[in-house]
């Protein structure tokens, strides 16, 4: 068994609850935090452990901590990216329904490194059943003292919020997310100032997803160094995978970065192998906007290696055979899925979720959606296939936010590894039935 | 968020004799207020995207435009702030829909797992298309992109109620079960948001 931090009590009965959470050891972080540590003390700690972005970027969390503008007498926040919407990704959802207080924790002890007095968490608006369960747990450490004026009699204040989001994919990328919290179309702005200079209200801020806020709980509790301990170079620590697709064991699991992928599929620890023991085809391994690797590149990389679950392990071979971590959304596809089909969907969620802002992507996407939708309907030709390599060629590094590259990566890496789907498709659609059925379904 | 076809107008246009008077109830309006004041003075704008579902909440499941405009006094914010919102956000709902509005995922992993056919049984069952409501104003199709059910795939929601790893006997009793509400479903309730 691999070790475990964020999930490690995620199994303790009543761990929901204010109660369970004090008694398993919750709110030392905060305790140590501002009763023994300055701010900067903490700061050196997470960048010691060299924790990385977990909403999908990977930058070092330490380093967008030191960022961050302090000039006398503005505040500064800290909010949280609650937003989660990259498809194939369910962990955060899964952390603050399960262990809600480990992100309060994670959030109080944050707030205090970074000097912030108000602090929110930015939720999706579909999670609304997840809005009932933070905010009784806030009410809770308001009523015990960890959050409020003066916690443990430090003179520290903080208060922390809970911020509904209404649906928009666009929400988590920082400074749409940032907008949004403002009360305005989720549109994402021109960089620099980054947000630790100029974020929300016009104030620093910094902005970071549930996993990683979480994971600063036992930074702060072991150290830096401990944290380092675990992991593989520069890919330290755990990282929350959500696996789903044709797996027999799909869910999230919390992994020692390192491990490899096909221990992670195959192993009853994690995946527990492909459904209905059929072979595996391909693997979006980091959220849907990561590049769809085949079996082979997938569980190997170019070189004859066993692939690793890491930052580094995923991205060897660059994106002509390698992929991403990214937010770690897992999605596995057996031999009989079909790749143009999958991609359609891939395509239809990014044209539906461009904010429209830069022509590329608004227009792109929109294009990409289309031709898609022309060749799965069996009007496509050779000319569509390069033409959509066209588009998302056009599309990449042309736009204000990474949304465009998202949308842009899926389609590359489909046509890069499997290009003869696309053209049988294009020469004899009728023979392609779609295949995906309801597994466990009884009528039908 | 464009769709492909041409839409004339996002807004559903109502007259004016068909305007009743808007106003949130008691504990709706004190909740606002609340959630104000979670925002730094001269930052009421913040409030606006939360009020809106609590607007949806309190006037039938959608939008229109006076109630619309009612938020806007009530965060004394320009009418034109709140529309370009609300047209914005795939939650917001700009024309009625029916009292049970079922959102189907249909992205990748939940179309792995057999979302096609969770959708087509409700066509069929309802005898709707995607996007559309029966006529008795009972239900409303939509399908909606990812909403981070991928492990317990495929999946609904109907309001704040998540349902996964269905099959179409459970699609079957949910549909049962609504065809007899009396209240629109509703994303978030009383209980939502703490109360101090």
């Amino acid at each position: 068994m691999g070790r475990k931090i964020l999930l490690k009590h995620i199994n303790e009965p009543g761990i929901q609850g204010y109660e369970t959470y004090r008694r398993i050891g919750g709110y030392a972080s905060v305790e140590k935090a501002v009763k023994t540590m300055t701010p900067d003390a903490i700061v050196e700690e997470v960048k010691k452990s060299g924790l990385r972005g977990r909403g999908g970027a990977g930058f070092p969390t330490g380093m967008k901590w030191s960022f961050l503008a302090k000039p006398e007498g503005v505040n500064r926040y800290l909010v949280c990216n609650a937003d989660e919407s990259e498809p194939g990704t369910f962990k955060d959802r899964y952390l603050m329904e399960k262990i809600p207080h480990l992100l309060i924790e994670g959030m109080i002890t944050s707030s205090f490194a970074l000097g912030a007095h108000t602090s929110y968490i930015y939720i999706r608006g579909e999670y609304f059943y997840i809005v009932n369960i933070l905010e009784k747990a806030i009410e809770e450490a308001y009523a015990n003292g960890w959050l409020g004026k003066n916690i443990l009699g430090t003179g520290y204040d903080l208060d922390l919020y809970v911020h509904v989001g209404a649906g928009a994919y666009i929400c988590g990328e920082e400074t749409a997310l940032l907008e949004s919290l403002e009360g305005k179309r989720g549109n994402p702005r021109i960089k620099p100032p980054f947000p630790a200079i100029k974020g929300l209200w016009g104030c620093p801020t910094v902005v970071n997803n549930v996993e990683t806020i979480a994971s600063v709980v036992s930074i702060v509790n072991d150290g830096g160094d401990a944290y380092a301990a675990l992991g593989i170079g520069r890919s330290t620590g755990t990282k929350l995978i959500s696996a789903s697709g044709h797996i027999n064991k799909p869910g999230v699991y919390e992994i020692e970065m390192g491990i490899t992928v096909e221990d992670f599929i195959y192993s009853d620890e994690y995946c527990g192998g492909i459904l209905n023991g059929k072979k595996l085809k391909a693997v979006v391994a980091g959220g849907s906007s990561v590049p769809i690797l085949p079996a082979e590149l997938i569980l190997k990389t170019a070189n004859g290696e066993k692939r690793l679950m890491s930052y580094e392990g995923l991205s060897d071979g660059g994106f002509a055979t390698g992929t991403m971590l990214g937010s770690g959304g897992f999605i596995v596809m057996d031999e009989t899925t079909n790749i143009v089909q999958n991609l359609y969907t891939f395509a239809r969620f990014y044209h539906h979720e461009s904010c429209g802002q830069c022509s590329p992507c608004r227009e792109g996407t929109a294009w990409m959606e289309k031709i898609m939708h022309k060749i799965l309907h069996g009007h496509g030709t050779l000319a569509d296939v390069d033409l959509l390599w066209e588009i998302q060629s056009k599309i990449e590094g042309n736009t204000i936010c990474p949304l465009g590259d998202a949308a842009a990566w899926p389609v590359a890496s489909a046509i890069r590894h499997f290009r003869s789907e696309f053209e049988e498709y294009v020469k004899n659609p009728e023979s392609i039935k779609e295949v995906n059925h309801l597994y466990n379904t009884q009528l039908a | 968020m464009g769709k492909i076809k041409i839409q004339h107008s996002k807004f559903k246009i109502i007259k004016m004799s068909e305007v009743k008077k808007i106003e949130f109830s008691p504990e709706a309006f004190e909740l606002v207020q609340r959630l104000i004041r979670r925002y730094p003075e001269g930052n009421q704008k913040s409030a606006l995207i939360p009020t809106l579902h609590l607007a949806q909440a309190e006037f039938d499941g959608w939008l229109s435009a006076p109630v619309m405009d009612y938020v806007a006094s009530l965060l004394q914010i320009q009418a034109i702030e709140v529309y370009e919102v609300a047209s914005f956000y795939s939650m917001f709902n700009l024309k009625p829909v029916g009292k049970c509005l079922i959102e189907v995922c249909r992205t990748s992993s939940c179309w792995l797992r057999g979302a096609n056919e969770v959708v087509a049984h409700i066509e069929k069952k309802l005898n709707i298309k995607d996007g559309e409501t029966t006529p008795d104003g009972k239900f409303t199709l939509k399908t909606v992109e990812c909403l981070g059910s991928c492990g317990t795939a495929p999946m609904l929601q109907i309001g704040k109620q998540y349902h996964e790893n269905l099959t179409l006997d459970k699609v079957e009793n949910l549909i049962n079960d609504w065809s007899q509400a009396t209240e629109h479903s509703k994303y978030l309730d009383n209980s939502t948001f703490r109360k101090n």
